[in-house]
């Protein structure tokens, strides 16, 4: 288990976008997962995916890491900014737009008016 | 497995006594559920904060028991 801490804890600091999720970007395997992949898209930044289906020490310890029972979750620039739920809510509110550019993450223009 | 949108509701309720709390039964399996809670418990928090409240008032059955609550928090 502390392995694993020290795994997510790696990842979110080394990366600006990681979405913890059931499947792949290209493969979603739950629909939730994959509304956040389509926004993350449309938005067009890079993010890192990975699959907690590969790894069931993952998908728990990915929970408690968290304090948060589901998954997708997405952690920005290592902070954990919320599951689909939050996410789409505050991509329809612009919201994920200006926290993504606050932080320096450059976002898809067209998709930020 | 499933749990019934009243039990939900009861134990939100429990937890966050001033909340309204409104839930739909999204697909009629008893297990995708929709909920809008408003509680002034809320305030001044972040969403993520604020859907944590609401998962520690069901007392880790949402991810097992319960596996789709689609969440909408807010103050009044």
């Amino acid at each position: 288990m502390a392995d694993i801490k020290s795994f997510i804890d790696n990842e979110v600091k080394t990366n600006d976008i990681v979405l913890f999720m059931k499947g792949t970007p290209d493969f979603p395997q739950c629909g939730f997962s994959g509304q956040v992949v389509q926004i993350l898209s449309y938005l067009g930044v890079p993010f890192k995916g990975i699959n907690v289906l590969d790894n069931p020490e993952l998908r728990e310890g990915i929970k408690s890491y968290s304090n948060w029972p589901t998954l997708p979750q997405l952690y920005v620039k290592g902070e954990f900014v919320g599951g689909c739920d939050i996410v789409r809510e505050m991509f329809q509110k612009q919201e994920l737009q200006a926290h993504l550019k606050e932080v320096g993450i450059a976002v898809n223009e067209a998709a930020a008016e | 497995m499933a749990m019934q949108a009243r039990d939900i509701e009861a134990m939100i309720k429990e937890a966050l006594p001033d909340a309204s709390v409104e839930i739909r039964d999204l697909a009629g399996d008893g297990d995708h559920y929709s909920a809008i809670v408003v509680s002034e418990a809320f305030r001044g928090l972040t969403r993520v904060k604020q859907h944590q409240l609401v998962y520690d008032a069901l007392k880790g059955k949402m991810g097992g028991e319960l596996h789709a609550l689609a969440l909408q928090t807010s103050a009044p």
